[in-house]
């Protein structure tokens, strides 16, 4: 095989806009470079010097697709910063808002953005041609999702209605149970849509992760739980700094995540399923079941089905606490800053999001780090895109650039998540 | 959140900003819609969101007229206007490469077109940026569009009233 170099200058389909260049040499290892732009730094620096009940709405504008995400790791950290937890039904409601975040993100993944590539289409507009009942279940799945993060944060998109301590208002019980047909239908739809992705051809591929999610002693993870990995890990969200470290890498500007002893980890839905299967509702790990995944999945094509299995879940649970629902007396507890730092992990729809905050006596951010899925999940994208092409180097360059993109967008990468910019830019060799 | 003007009944006509407040000229959308928003035009709801897409598709479902302001990335010149009428002709083919979000205006347009729920009317103002990078101001070349994207828009929804109710 002689030399060549694959490009993707724009990756499309994924949140934000990055590049991918593949260099092929006979005899050689591929050397792949996922290429995205600016640390998230401008957020960090941003923050400093806002008061703690900034830091929620703030640090949701990092995203328009998991702003919930930012939100709830921003509370939390700061609840854990000035020592107290958000118990009981409010604790409740910040499960349902995120579950409704999950619902939103993965149908757009899962229907929009990833199914194109298996059935062989461009986009969804041109998929939608074809299967205009498959793209319009998934706009009304979503639509579910938005409706649920709309019915407690108070709009679909950012929604203002996070604080620390709890929420500025709660939601009446009519208004959560105005949802529970909506639901059920999406449940319905999404047992339909595990067995749908399930009979997607995949390639043959499988790595040996260190998957890293969180664990829940009772629940599938979403707020709260101790960060572990299938190698042994297994840590409060206090200790993500001594053993998680961040590499600037000269062809990006954003930061590569990698434990601190230099490997690579993989996190989001194929880690945070294989690790918690057994926390899955029980209907979730049956759909798993019927349609032939295992409970721990290494193939990162699968991430479609896994998506699937856990948009289930997120139904089941959904509905249960909105069955299990009583408005709190209050909607927020009483918070009193304190100097302190704050730490938390949770799973956004793309996996383990961290933040840190160091809060002064006035409850002024003296410092903030914040961690995204995407930034974690760099290396072990481009080790799967070398062994692909290291698999795969005999496919026709058009069909290999294709699988490679798609190996990409098996990890939903949110760039702007990652980068915080968009600006494309062309790397020529 | 919802804009002024729901207790009108023929509120039918939206104006949707799309954009990032803290991705520099990303943020002109928004700035438009709210100076829409602040002239209190009757029977006009205005929207301010982050742009994605599938959202945007139900937000318009069932309005007559909508228009939307959106930043481009066509290396056109900073704070050029670009006019399009999307239920006429197809989005161009550079909004969907420059657009700054993943399932963006472009995609939702021709998505509703494919599935039938284009809306009567929808006419996308795209202004060109300058700088998309963290940060919370206009440059002032785009800053310079803001007034006139916003007097094109009002005489659009005039036109929208007479066409809509002929005497």
């Amino acid at each position: 095989m002689r030399s060549k170099t694959l490009k993707v200058d724009y990756l499309t389909r994924v949140e934000g806009e990055g590049g991918l260049v593949i260099r092929v040499k006979e005899g050689q290892a591929p050397e792949v470079r996922l290429k995205i732009f600016e640390p998230p730094r401008f957020f960090e620096a941003l923050l400093r010097g806002r008061n703690y009940t900034e830091a929620p709405d703030i640090t949701a504008r990092i995203c328009g697709i998991c702003p919930v995400a930012y939100q709830m790791c921003a509370v939390h950290a700061m609840e854990s910063a000035f020592g107290f937890r958000v118990e009981g039904q409010l604790r409740a409601l910040r499960r349902l808002i995120y579950l409704g975040e999950w619902i939103e993100s993965h149908a757009l993944h899962i229907f929009l953005l990833h199914a194109p590539d298996f059935l062989d289409y461009e986009d969804a507009v041109r998929m939608a041609k074809d299967h205009p009942a498959v793209v319009e279940r998934g706009l009304r799945l979503k639509k579910v999702g938005n409706e649920v993060v709309a019915a407690v944060g108070g709009r679909e998109i950012h929604p203002v209605n996070v604080r620390v301590g709890g929420f500025y208002k709660a939601p009446q019980k009519r208004d959560l149970a105005r949802l529970i047909e909506k639901l059920e239908w999406a449940r319905e739809a999404a047992f339909e849509t595990v067995r749908w992705t399930a009979g997607l051809s995949f390639p043959d591929f499988e790595r040996d992760y260190t998957f890293v999610a969180l664990r829940h002693p009772k629940e599938y993870p979403l707020n709260e739980g101790r960060l572990i990995s299938n190698r042994g890990l297994d840590i409060p969200a206090e200790e993500y700094d001594e053993h998680f470290v961040e590499e600037h890498v000269p062809y990006s500007n954003a930061l590569h995540s990698m434990l601190r002893n230099g490997s690579e980890y993989c996190v989001g839905p194929v880690a945070r399923y294989s690790l918690n299967f057994d926390r899955l509702s029980p209907s979730a790990q049956e759909a798993a079941r019927a349609a032939g995944l295992a409970p721990v999945c290494r193939n990162p094509f699968k991430s479609i089905v896994v998506r699937s299995v856990e948009l289930v879940h997120a139904c089941d649970e959904a509905l249960r606490i909105i069955a299990a629902y009583e408005e709190p007396e209050r909607p927020t507890m009483e918070v009193q800053p304190r100097p302190a730092t704050g730490y938390a992990c949770t799973e956004a729809p793309r996996g383990v999001l961290y933040h840190r905050y160091a809060v002064d006596r006035d409850g002024v951010i003296t410092d903030a780090k914040i961690v995204p899925p995407t930034a974690q999940n760099q290396k072990a994208i481009e080790s799967d895109l070398r062994e692909f092409v290291l698999k795969y180097a005999n496919l026709p360059e058009d069909e290999l650039l294709w699988r490679c993109e798609q190996a990409v967008r098996n990890y939903d990468p949110c760039i702007s998540c990652a980068t915080h910019i968009m600006k494309p830019r062309i790397v020529r060799d | 959140m919802a804009g002024n003007g729901s207790e009108i009944p023929e509120n039918r006509i939206l104006v949707i900003g799309i954009g990032n407040t803290y991705r520099s000229d990303d943020a002109v959308g928004l700035i438009a819609a709210r100076r829409i928003e602040e002239k209190g035009l009757p029977g006009v709801k205005v929207l301010r969101e982050s742009g994605e897409g599938a959202i945007l598709m139900d937000l318009w479902k069932d309005a007559d007229a909508v228009i939307i302001f959106d930043t481009f990335q066509a290396g056109a010149e900073p704070g050029s206007i670009h006019r399009f009428e999307a239920g006429a002709q197809p989005m161009p083919e550079d909004y969907f490469h420059y657009s700054t979000h993943l399932f963006g205006v472009a995609e939702a347009v021709e998505l509703a077109r494919v599935l039938g729920q284009l809306p009567p009317r929808l006419i996308v103002y795209g202004i060109n940026a300058k700088e998309l990078a963290p940060g919370s101001n206009l440059s002032p070349e785009v800053e310079k569009a803001v007034p006139e994207v916003v007097e094109r828009a009002v005489r659009e929804i005039n036109a929208f009233r007479t066409a809509k109710r002929p005497h």
